[in-house]
Protein backbone atom coordinates (compact mmCIF):
# COMPACT_ATOMS: atom_id res chain seq x y z
CA UNK A 1 0.00 0.00 0.00
CA UNK A 2 0.91 3.67 -0.40
CA UNK A 3 0.34 6.16 1.90
CA UNK A 4 1.06 9.61 2.93
CA UNK A 5 2.43 10.41 5.70
CA UNK A 6 0.82 12.97 8.46
CA UNK A 7 1.13 16.03 8.13
CA UNK A 8 2.07 16.41 4.21
CA UNK A 9 -1.42 16.23 2.80
CA UNK A 10 -4.37 17.74 3.23
CA UNK A 11 -7.13 15.68 1.64
CA UNK A 12 -9.73 18.41 1.41
CA UNK A 13 -7.92 20.74 -0.14
CA UNK A 14 -6.31 18.21 -2.52
CA UNK A 15 -8.74 15.18 -3.04
CA UNK A 16 -7.44 14.21 -6.81
CA UNK A 17 -3.87 13.43 -4.42
CA UNK A 18 -5.87 11.77 -1.95
CA UNK A 19 -7.49 9.78 -4.38
CA UNK A 20 -4.49 8.64 -5.69
CA UNK A 21 -3.63 6.71 -2.51
CA UNK A 22 -4.29 3.84 -0.74
CA UNK A 23 -4.89 5.42 2.70
CA UNK A 24 -5.23 8.70 3.58
CA UNK A 25 -3.86 9.65 6.83
CA UNK A 26 -4.62 12.98 9.09
CA UNK A 27 -2.81 15.73 10.12
CA UNK A 28 -2.35 15.03 13.45
CA UNK A 29 -5.18 15.80 15.64
CA UNK A 30 -4.94 16.50 19.58
CA UNK A 31 -7.39 16.79 22.16
CA UNK A 32 -7.81 20.46 21.86
CA UNK A 33 -7.42 22.48 18.87
CA UNK A 34 -4.05 24.38 18.28
CA UNK A 35 -3.00 27.27 16.33
CA UNK A 36 0.38 25.57 15.90
CA UNK A 37 4.11 27.63 15.94
CA UNK A 38 4.60 31.19 14.99
CA UNK A 39 6.07 31.43 11.38
CA UNK A 40 9.19 30.83 9.92
CA UNK A 41 7.82 27.30 10.38
CA UNK A 42 9.80 25.96 7.09
CA UNK A 43 13.61 26.28 5.67
CA UNK A 44 15.00 24.32 2.68
CA UNK A 45 18.41 22.98 2.90
CA UNK A 46 20.21 21.05 1.05
CA UNK A 47 19.40 17.74 1.11
CA UNK A 48 15.80 17.85 3.19
CA UNK A 49 13.87 20.28 4.26
CA UNK A 50 12.75 21.64 8.04
CA UNK A 51 9.41 22.08 9.63
CA UNK A 52 8.07 23.50 13.01
CA UNK A 53 4.30 23.57 12.38
CA UNK A 54 3.78 22.93 15.78
CA UNK A 55 0.56 20.23 15.36
CA UNK A 56 -1.95 22.74 14.09
CA UNK A 57 -4.98 21.00 13.85
CA UNK A 58 -9.01 21.98 14.89
CA UNK A 59 -8.78 19.65 17.95
CA UNK A 60 -10.75 15.99 18.08
CA UNK A 61 -14.30 17.48 18.43
CA UNK A 62 -13.89 20.06 15.23
CA UNK A 63 -12.45 16.68 13.55
CA UNK A 64 -15.29 14.36 14.67
CA UNK A 65 -18.31 16.83 13.73
CA UNK A 66 -17.13 18.46 10.31
CA UNK A 67 -13.78 16.93 8.95
CA UNK A 68 -14.00 12.97 9.54
CA UNK A 69 -17.53 12.83 7.43
CA UNK A 70 -16.47 15.39 4.74
CA UNK A 71 -13.09 13.01 4.61
CA UNK A 72 -15.04 9.94 4.42
CA UNK A 73 -16.59 10.98 1.13
CA UNK A 74 -13.45 10.71 -0.50
CA UNK A 75 -13.73 6.76 -0.97
CA UNK A 76 -10.29 6.54 0.31
CA UNK A 77 -9.13 4.62 3.72
CA UNK A 78 -8.92 6.66 6.43
CA UNK A 79 -6.01 6.77 9.30
CA UNK A 80 -6.33 9.10 12.17
CA UNK A 81 -3.28 10.59 13.19
CA UNK A 82 -3.29 11.34 17.06
CA UNK A 83 -1.33 13.45 19.34
CA UNK A 84 -0.72 14.55 22.77
CA UNK A 85 1.35 16.10 25.93
CA UNK A 86 0.30 12.86 28.19
CA UNK A 87 -0.62 9.08 27.81
CA UNK A 88 -3.97 10.15 28.87
CA UNK A 89 -4.67 11.91 25.93
CA UNK A 90 -3.56 9.73 23.66
CA UNK A 91 -6.26 7.64 25.53
CA UNK A 92 -9.14 10.05 25.06
CA UNK A 93 -8.35 10.45 21.78
CA UNK A 94 -8.09 6.49 21.03
CA UNK A 95 -11.91 6.44 22.98
CA UNK A 96 -13.22 9.14 20.81
CA UNK A 97 -12.56 7.62 17.50
CA UNK A 98 -13.42 4.23 18.21
CA UNK A 99 -17.36 4.04 17.51
CA UNK A 100 -16.47 5.68 14.23
CA UNK A 101 -17.07 3.44 11.57
CA UNK A 102 -15.44 5.97 9.27
CA UNK A 103 -11.66 5.13 10.83
CA UNK A 104 -9.94 2.20 9.19
CA UNK A 105 -6.80 2.34 11.75
CA UNK A 106 -5.22 4.75 13.92
CA UNK A 107 -1.81 5.87 14.15
CA UNK A 108 -0.29 7.23 17.27
CA UNK A 109 2.40 10.07 16.61
CA UNK A 110 4.91 9.38 19.41
CA UNK A 111 7.34 11.35 18.03
CA UNK A 112 6.53 14.45 17.19
CA UNK A 113 9.74 16.69 17.37
CA UNK A 114 7.71 20.24 17.38
CA UNK A 115 5.82 20.26 20.37
CA UNK A 116 7.15 18.98 24.00
CA UNK A 117 6.42 15.48 24.34
CA UNK A 118 4.77 13.06 27.03
CA UNK A 119 6.54 11.63 29.51
CA UNK A 120 5.65 8.52 29.16
CA UNK A 121 7.14 5.52 27.39
CA UNK A 122 6.14 5.06 23.37
CA UNK A 123 5.14 1.56 24.74
CA UNK A 124 3.38 2.70 27.86
CA UNK A 125 1.45 5.24 25.62
CA UNK A 126 0.74 1.75 23.11
CA UNK A 127 -0.46 0.37 26.25
CA UNK A 128 -3.33 2.99 27.34
CA UNK A 129 -4.21 2.87 23.83
CA UNK A 130 -4.93 -0.77 23.49
CA UNK A 131 -6.98 -0.75 26.88
CA UNK A 132 -9.89 1.90 24.59
CA UNK A 133 -10.16 0.50 21.20
CA UNK A 134 -10.38 -2.06 19.07
CA UNK A 135 -8.95 -0.27 16.22
CA UNK A 136 -5.28 -0.97 14.31
CA UNK A 137 -2.94 1.02 16.35
CA UNK A 138 0.25 2.14 14.04
CA UNK A 139 3.15 3.67 16.41
CA UNK A 140 4.82 6.14 14.94
CA UNK A 141 8.38 6.11 16.05
CA UNK A 142 11.02 8.79 16.54
CA UNK A 143 14.33 7.57 14.52
CA UNK A 144 15.84 9.53 17.69
CA UNK A 145 16.13 6.39 19.72
CA UNK A 146 19.45 4.66 19.90
CA UNK A 147 18.54 1.53 19.86
CA UNK A 148 14.87 1.17 18.00
CA UNK A 149 14.74 -2.63 18.52
CA UNK A 150 14.13 -2.07 21.54
CA UNK A 151 11.86 0.52 21.55
CA UNK A 152 10.32 -2.00 18.82
CA UNK A 153 9.92 -4.59 20.91
CA UNK A 154 8.21 -2.90 24.11
CA UNK A 155 5.74 -1.13 21.33
CA UNK A 156 4.71 -4.78 19.85
CA UNK A 157 4.75 -6.04 23.42
CA UNK A 158 2.46 -3.29 24.70
CA UNK A 159 -0.36 -4.17 22.14
CA UNK A 160 0.26 -1.93 18.90
CA UNK A 161 -0.70 -3.67 15.40
CA UNK A 162 1.78 -1.91 13.15
CA UNK A 163 4.60 0.58 13.27
CA UNK A 164 5.46 4.00 11.28
CA UNK A 165 8.89 4.22 10.89
CA UNK A 166 10.07 7.11 10.76
CA UNK A 167 9.06 10.34 12.00
CA UNK A 168 11.51 13.57 11.34
CA UNK A 169 14.52 13.88 12.73
CA UNK A 170 15.23 16.78 14.65
CA UNK A 171 17.54 19.51 12.87
CA UNK A 172 18.37 23.56 12.94
CA UNK A 173 19.33 26.03 9.99
CA UNK A 174 20.79 29.04 11.07
CA UNK A 175 19.80 32.61 8.34
CA UNK A 176 22.44 34.90 7.42
CA UNK A 177 22.72 36.93 10.73
CA UNK A 178 23.33 33.12 12.41
CA UNK A 179 20.00 32.61 14.14
CA UNK A 180 17.72 29.67 13.52
CA UNK A 181 15.73 29.99 10.50
CA UNK A 182 12.80 28.75 12.03
CA UNK A 183 10.59 30.81 14.94
CA UNK A 184 10.83 27.61 17.02
CA UNK A 185 14.82 27.38 16.60
CA UNK A 186 14.47 23.44 15.65
CA UNK A 187 12.12 21.40 13.39
CA UNK A 188 11.52 18.04 11.88
CA UNK A 189 13.72 16.93 9.22
CA UNK A 190 12.30 15.16 6.23
CA UNK A 191 13.78 14.88 2.75
CA UNK A 192 15.96 12.90 0.95
CA UNK A 193 18.38 12.89 3.80
CA UNK A 194 16.10 11.41 5.97
CA UNK A 195 15.92 8.18 3.31
CA UNK A 196 19.05 6.13 4.85
CA UNK A 197 17.90 6.74 8.51
CA UNK A 198 14.72 5.26 7.39
CA UNK A 199 15.99 2.33 5.78
CA UNK A 200 18.08 1.62 8.78
CA UNK A 201 15.28 1.97 11.24
CA UNK A 202 13.12 -0.63 9.63
CA UNK A 203 15.66 -2.91 9.15
CA UNK A 204 16.20 -2.98 12.81
CA UNK A 205 12.44 -2.91 13.75
CA UNK A 206 11.78 -5.89 11.13
CA UNK A 207 14.94 -8.00 12.64
CA UNK A 208 12.40 -8.45 16.00
CA UNK A 209 9.29 -7.53 14.83
CA UNK A 210 6.63 -9.05 13.38
CA UNK A 211 4.22 -6.26 12.80
CA UNK A 212 3.58 -4.64 9.48
CA UNK A 213 5.66 -1.43 8.88
CA UNK A 214 4.70 1.28 6.84
CA UNK A 215 7.93 3.10 6.00
CA UNK A 216 8.79 6.50 4.94
CA UNK A 217 11.32 8.79 5.18
CA UNK A 218 12.72 10.46 2.24
CA UNK A 219 10.98 8.25 -0.45
CA UNK A 220 10.62 9.88 -4.03
CA UNK A 221 10.73 7.16 -6.64
CA UNK A 222 9.64 3.60 -7.08
CA UNK A 223 13.35 2.53 -6.37
CA UNK A 224 12.96 4.19 -3.50
CA UNK A 225 10.07 1.93 -2.58
CA UNK A 226 11.58 -1.21 -2.98
CA UNK A 227 14.20 -0.22 -0.70
CA UNK A 228 12.14 0.11 2.25
CA UNK A 229 10.37 -3.46 0.92
CA UNK A 230 13.88 -5.26 1.09
CA UNK A 231 14.70 -3.68 4.76
CA UNK A 232 11.15 -5.22 5.86
CA UNK A 233 8.60 -2.42 4.77
CA UNK A 234 5.04 -3.79 4.37
CA UNK A 235 3.73 -0.05 3.59
CA UNK A 236 5.38 2.43 2.29
CA UNK A 237 4.07 6.73 3.37
CA UNK A 238 5.09 9.44 0.60
CA UNK A 239 6.07 12.91 2.86
CA UNK A 240 7.62 15.98 1.56
CA UNK A 241 7.82 14.62 -1.69
CA UNK A 242 4.06 15.69 -2.21
CA UNK A 243 4.90 19.13 -1.45
CA UNK A 244 6.99 19.46 -4.86
CA UNK A 245 5.23 17.14 -6.65
CA UNK A 246 1.57 16.56 -5.99
CA UNK A 247 1.65 13.53 -8.77
CA UNK A 248 3.72 11.57 -6.98
CA UNK A 249 1.39 8.83 -5.96
CA UNK A 250 0.96 7.95 -9.53
CA UNK A 251 4.46 8.83 -10.94
CA UNK A 252 5.73 6.43 -7.97
CA UNK A 253 3.27 3.47 -8.32
CA UNK A 254 4.25 3.32 -12.74
CA UNK A 255 8.27 3.66 -11.70
CA UNK A 256 7.64 0.36 -9.41
CA UNK A 257 5.78 -1.06 -11.63
CA UNK A 258 8.57 -0.36 -14.19
CA UNK A 259 11.29 -1.62 -11.54
CA UNK A 260 9.36 -4.63 -11.15
CA UNK A 261 8.87 -5.74 -15.03
CA UNK A 262 12.77 -5.26 -15.31
CA UNK A 263 12.71 -7.95 -12.35
CA UNK A 264 10.86 -9.67 -14.07
CA UNK A 265 8.13 -9.96 -11.61
CA UNK A 266 5.21 -8.24 -10.78
CA UNK A 267 4.88 -8.11 -7.09
CA UNK A 268 7.15 -7.06 -4.38
CA UNK A 269 6.36 -10.00 -2.54
CA UNK A 270 9.37 -11.93 -3.21
CA UNK A 271 11.70 -8.48 -2.48
CA UNK A 272 10.20 -8.19 1.19
CA UNK A 273 12.94 -8.44 3.85
CA UNK A 274 15.34 -9.37 1.44
CA UNK A 275 18.61 -6.84 2.52
CA UNK A 276 18.19 -8.84 5.86
CA UNK A 277 19.29 -11.57 4.91
CA UNK A 278 22.81 -10.43 4.18
CA UNK A 279 22.85 -8.46 6.98
CA UNK A 280 24.98 -10.30 9.77
CA UNK A 281 22.77 -10.81 12.49
CA UNK A 282 21.82 -13.75 15.56
CA UNK A 283 18.29 -13.94 14.32
CA UNK A 284 17.54 -16.48 11.83
CA UNK A 285 14.81 -13.91 10.04
CA UNK A 286 13.25 -16.18 7.47
CA UNK A 287 10.51 -17.52 9.93
CA UNK A 288 9.64 -13.89 11.03
CA UNK A 289 9.41 -12.60 7.87
CA UNK A 290 7.16 -15.70 6.65
CA UNK A 291 4.91 -14.74 9.53
CA UNK A 292 5.04 -10.54 8.80
CA UNK A 293 4.48 -10.66 5.05
CA UNK A 294 1.64 -8.49 3.97
CA UNK A 295 -1.56 -9.76 5.00
CA UNK B 1 -8.42 23.47 -13.08
CA UNK B 2 -4.84 23.43 -11.50
CA UNK B 3 -2.42 21.01 -12.80
CA UNK B 4 1.26 20.30 -13.02
CA UNK B 5 3.40 19.67 -16.47
CA UNK B 6 6.94 19.69 -17.71
CA UNK B 7 7.21 22.80 -19.68
CA UNK B 8 10.16 24.37 -21.89
CA UNK B 9 12.02 27.96 -21.10
CA UNK B 10 11.42 30.19 -23.83
CA UNK B 11 13.74 32.84 -23.01
CA UNK B 12 15.32 34.37 -19.52
CA UNK B 13 15.37 37.97 -20.25
CA UNK B 14 17.13 40.42 -17.77
CA UNK B 15 15.24 43.20 -16.34
CA UNK B 16 17.23 45.73 -14.17
CA UNK B 17 17.85 43.06 -11.00
CA UNK B 18 14.76 40.89 -12.58
CA UNK B 19 14.65 38.29 -14.76
CA UNK B 20 11.57 37.28 -17.28
CA UNK B 21 11.43 34.03 -17.41
CA UNK B 22 9.15 33.01 -20.43
CA UNK B 23 7.98 29.50 -20.49
CA UNK B 24 5.79 27.42 -23.24
CA UNK B 25 2.29 27.53 -21.55
CA UNK B 26 0.99 23.68 -22.22
CA UNK B 27 -2.26 22.63 -21.13
CA UNK B 28 -1.59 25.15 -18.06
CA UNK B 29 -4.23 27.58 -17.25
CA UNK B 30 -2.98 31.25 -16.58
CA UNK B 31 -5.93 31.85 -14.24
CA UNK B 32 -6.82 34.85 -12.35
CA UNK B 33 -4.62 37.83 -12.19
CA UNK B 34 -2.88 37.24 -8.47
CA UNK B 35 -3.09 33.55 -8.24
CA UNK B 36 0.22 31.99 -8.39
CA UNK B 37 2.15 29.25 -9.76
CA UNK B 38 4.60 26.60 -8.08
CA UNK B 39 8.09 26.54 -10.09
CA UNK B 40 10.56 24.13 -9.92
CA UNK B 41 13.85 25.41 -9.05
CA UNK B 42 16.51 23.22 -10.67
CA UNK B 43 18.32 20.96 -8.33
CA UNK B 44 16.38 22.46 -5.23
CA UNK B 45 14.25 20.23 -3.18
CA UNK B 46 11.18 22.90 -3.15
CA UNK B 47 9.55 24.69 -5.74
CA UNK B 48 9.04 28.47 -5.35
CA UNK B 49 6.16 30.69 -5.84
CA UNK B 50 5.45 33.17 -8.04
CA UNK B 51 2.20 34.86 -9.25
CA UNK B 52 2.10 34.89 -13.23
CA UNK B 53 3.16 38.26 -14.87
CA UNK B 54 2.12 38.09 -18.31
CA UNK B 55 0.06 35.33 -20.40
CA UNK B 56 1.14 36.01 -23.71
CA UNK B 57 -0.23 33.81 -26.70
CA UNK B 58 1.15 30.31 -25.91
CA UNK B 59 3.07 31.14 -23.32
CA UNK B 60 3.49 31.95 -19.33
CA UNK B 61 5.84 34.18 -17.96
CA UNK B 62 7.44 35.03 -14.60
CA UNK B 63 9.14 37.73 -12.88
CA UNK B 64 11.48 37.29 -10.09
CA UNK B 65 13.98 38.00 -7.94
CA UNK B 66 17.44 36.16 -7.15
CA UNK B 67 17.27 36.54 -3.48
CA UNK B 68 18.19 32.79 -2.12
CA UNK B 69 19.58 29.22 -3.66
CA UNK B 70 15.62 28.60 -4.99
CA UNK B 71 15.49 31.81 -6.94
CA UNK B 72 18.93 31.91 -8.24
CA UNK B 73 18.27 28.40 -9.44
CA UNK B 74 15.46 29.50 -11.44
CA UNK B 75 17.57 33.05 -12.56
CA UNK B 76 19.79 30.75 -14.31
CA UNK B 77 17.66 28.78 -16.64
CA UNK B 78 17.83 28.91 -20.27
CA UNK B 79 15.87 28.42 -23.11
CA UNK B 80 15.23 25.13 -24.11
CA UNK B 81 15.46 23.95 -20.11
CA UNK B 82 12.37 21.97 -18.84
CA UNK B 83 10.95 23.02 -15.68
CA UNK B 84 7.56 22.03 -13.64
CA UNK B 85 5.42 24.67 -13.56
CA UNK B 86 2.11 23.69 -10.66
CA UNK B 87 -1.03 26.10 -10.78
CA UNK B 88 -3.07 27.69 -10.84
CA UNK B 89 -2.95 28.22 -6.51
CA UNK B 90 -4.76 30.36 -4.44
CA UNK B 91 -7.27 33.42 -4.56
CA UNK B 92 -6.39 35.94 -6.88
CA UNK B 93 -7.16 39.51 -7.33
CA UNK B 94 -11.45 40.50 -6.96
CA UNK B 95 -11.54 42.30 -10.49
CA UNK B 96 -15.03 43.81 -10.24
CA UNK B 97 -14.18 46.96 -9.09
CA UNK B 98 -15.26 50.44 -10.16
CA UNK B 99 -12.30 52.70 -10.04
CA UNK B 100 -8.96 50.48 -10.27
CA UNK B 101 -5.17 51.48 -8.91
CA UNK B 102 -2.60 49.15 -8.94
CA UNK B 103 0.12 49.80 -6.06
CA UNK B 104 3.54 47.94 -6.08
CA UNK B 105 6.47 47.54 -4.67
CA UNK B 106 9.90 46.15 -5.82
CA UNK B 107 9.41 42.74 -7.04
CA UNK B 108 5.46 42.91 -6.45
CA UNK B 109 4.91 44.45 -9.37
CA UNK B 110 5.00 40.79 -11.04
CA UNK B 111 1.36 40.30 -10.74
CA UNK B 112 0.37 43.70 -12.42
CA UNK B 113 1.02 43.51 -16.13
CA UNK B 114 -1.65 40.82 -16.39
CA UNK B 115 -3.67 41.95 -14.17
CA UNK B 116 -3.60 45.56 -16.16
CA UNK B 117 -3.99 43.18 -19.77
CA UNK B 118 -6.87 41.51 -18.26
CA UNK B 119 -8.82 45.02 -16.92
CA UNK B 120 -6.93 46.97 -19.99
CA UNK B 121 -3.92 49.17 -19.09
CA UNK B 122 -5.33 50.16 -15.41
CA UNK B 123 -3.65 53.59 -13.65
CA UNK B 124 -0.97 52.16 -11.58
CA UNK B 125 1.68 53.74 -8.74
CA UNK B 126 5.23 51.53 -8.82
CA UNK B 127 7.76 52.22 -6.45
CA UNK B 128 11.36 50.72 -6.47
CA UNK B 129 14.48 51.19 -4.42
CA UNK B 130 16.23 52.37 -7.46
CA UNK B 131 16.35 53.42 -10.91
CA UNK B 132 17.52 49.75 -11.77
CA UNK B 133 15.07 48.10 -10.29
CA UNK B 134 12.63 50.57 -11.83
CA UNK B 135 13.57 48.90 -15.51
CA UNK B 136 10.66 46.66 -14.37
CA UNK B 137 8.13 49.50 -14.78
CA UNK B 138 8.09 48.82 -18.18
CA UNK B 139 6.03 46.09 -18.26
CA UNK B 140 3.13 47.90 -16.69
CA UNK B 141 1.25 50.21 -19.22
CA UNK B 142 0.35 53.62 -17.87
CA UNK B 143 1.85 53.62 -14.85
CA UNK B 144 3.73 55.94 -12.73
CA UNK B 145 7.27 54.94 -11.78
CA UNK B 146 8.74 56.61 -8.06
CA UNK B 147 12.17 55.69 -6.74
CA UNK B 148 13.01 55.87 -3.05
CA UNK B 149 13.42 58.40 -0.97
CA UNK B 150 9.77 58.38 -3.22
CA UNK B 151 7.29 55.89 -1.75
CA UNK B 152 3.92 55.18 -3.41
CA UNK B 153 1.98 55.38 -0.59
CA UNK B 154 3.04 59.64 -0.94
CA UNK B 155 1.42 59.26 -4.45
CA UNK B 156 -1.73 57.67 -3.31
CA UNK B 157 -5.20 59.61 -3.93
CA UNK B 158 -8.39 58.38 -2.10
CA UNK B 159 -11.39 57.30 -4.07
CA UNK B 160 -10.10 54.22 -5.69
CA UNK B 161 -9.98 50.44 -5.44
CA UNK B 162 -6.91 49.84 -4.86
CA UNK B 163 -4.57 46.76 -5.56
CA UNK B 164 -1.46 46.03 -3.89
CA UNK B 165 1.63 44.04 -4.01
CA UNK B 166 4.90 44.58 -2.64
CA UNK B 167 6.93 44.11 0.22
CA UNK B 168 4.75 44.10 4.18
CA UNK B 169 5.80 47.44 5.26
CA UNK B 170 4.30 48.90 1.96
CA UNK B 171 1.43 46.77 2.09
CA UNK B 172 0.65 47.72 5.99
CA UNK B 173 0.85 51.40 4.67
CA UNK B 174 -1.37 50.89 2.02
CA UNK B 175 -3.92 49.17 4.48
CA UNK B 176 -3.36 52.26 6.62
CA UNK B 177 -4.38 54.19 4.00
CA UNK B 178 -6.92 52.65 2.00
CA UNK B 179 -8.50 50.12 4.54
CA UNK B 180 -10.16 48.01 1.84
CA UNK B 181 -7.67 47.20 -0.46
CA UNK B 182 -6.95 44.09 -2.03
CA UNK B 183 -3.56 42.75 -0.38
CA UNK B 184 -1.38 40.38 -2.35
CA UNK B 185 0.54 38.92 0.69
CA UNK B 186 3.76 36.64 0.56
CA UNK B 187 4.88 33.88 2.66
CA UNK B 188 7.68 31.18 2.20
CA UNK B 189 5.90 27.77 1.00
CA UNK B 190 6.68 24.29 0.32
CA UNK B 191 4.13 22.96 -1.34
CA UNK B 192 1.48 25.75 -2.46
CA UNK B 193 -1.65 23.47 -2.43
CA UNK B 194 -2.70 23.29 1.21
CA UNK B 195 -0.05 20.36 2.24
CA UNK B 196 2.30 21.80 4.48
CA UNK B 197 0.98 24.40 6.13
CA UNK B 198 4.45 26.22 6.30
CA UNK B 199 3.31 29.53 4.78
CA UNK B 200 0.55 30.17 8.08
CA UNK B 201 0.56 33.93 8.39
CA UNK B 202 -1.94 35.64 11.01
CA UNK B 203 -5.66 36.69 8.98
CA UNK B 204 -7.77 38.12 11.10
CA UNK B 205 -6.27 37.21 14.25
CA UNK B 206 -5.94 33.72 13.69
CA UNK B 207 -2.63 31.79 11.99
CA UNK B 208 -3.71 30.57 8.28
CA UNK B 209 -2.30 29.07 5.41
CA UNK B 210 -1.81 32.37 2.78
CA UNK B 211 -1.86 29.85 0.02
CA UNK B 212 -5.57 28.46 0.38
CA UNK B 213 -7.07 31.68 2.35
CA UNK B 214 -4.76 34.06 -0.13
CA UNK B 215 -2.51 35.07 -1.23
CA UNK B 216 -4.40 38.02 -2.28
CA UNK B 217 -6.45 39.08 1.16
CA UNK B 218 -9.22 41.98 1.45
CA UNK B 219 -7.83 44.26 3.73
CA UNK B 220 -9.95 45.23 6.36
Amino acid sequence: MILNASGCLDALEAPEVARALDVFVTKTVTPQPREGNRPVRIAETEAGMLNSIGLENPGIEALLADKLPRLAELGVPLWVSVGGFAASDYAELCAALDDRDEVAAIELNLSCPNVDEAPESAAEIVRVCRAVTGKPLYAKVSPHAWDIGETVRAIEAAGADGLSLVNTLRGTTLDARLRPTLSRGTGGYSGPALRPVALAAVLAARRVARLPIVGMGGVETGRHVLELVACGATHVALGTVLFADPDAPKRVRDELAEELATLGSDSVDHLFGVALDTVASGVNSSERLRVARRE
Amino acid sequence: MRRRSRLRVVANEALGPYSLIRVERGDIDPGVPGQFFMLEAPGRLLPRPMSLCQAPRGELAFLLEAIGPGTRALAAVEAGDEIHVFGPLGNGFRLDVEKPLLVGGGIGVAPFPYLSEKLGRLPAILGFRSDWHAEAGALVPNAEVVVEPTFVTERLEKGHDVLACGPEPMLEAVRELVPDAQLAWEAPMACGYGACYGCSVEIDGVLQRLCVAGPVLEAA
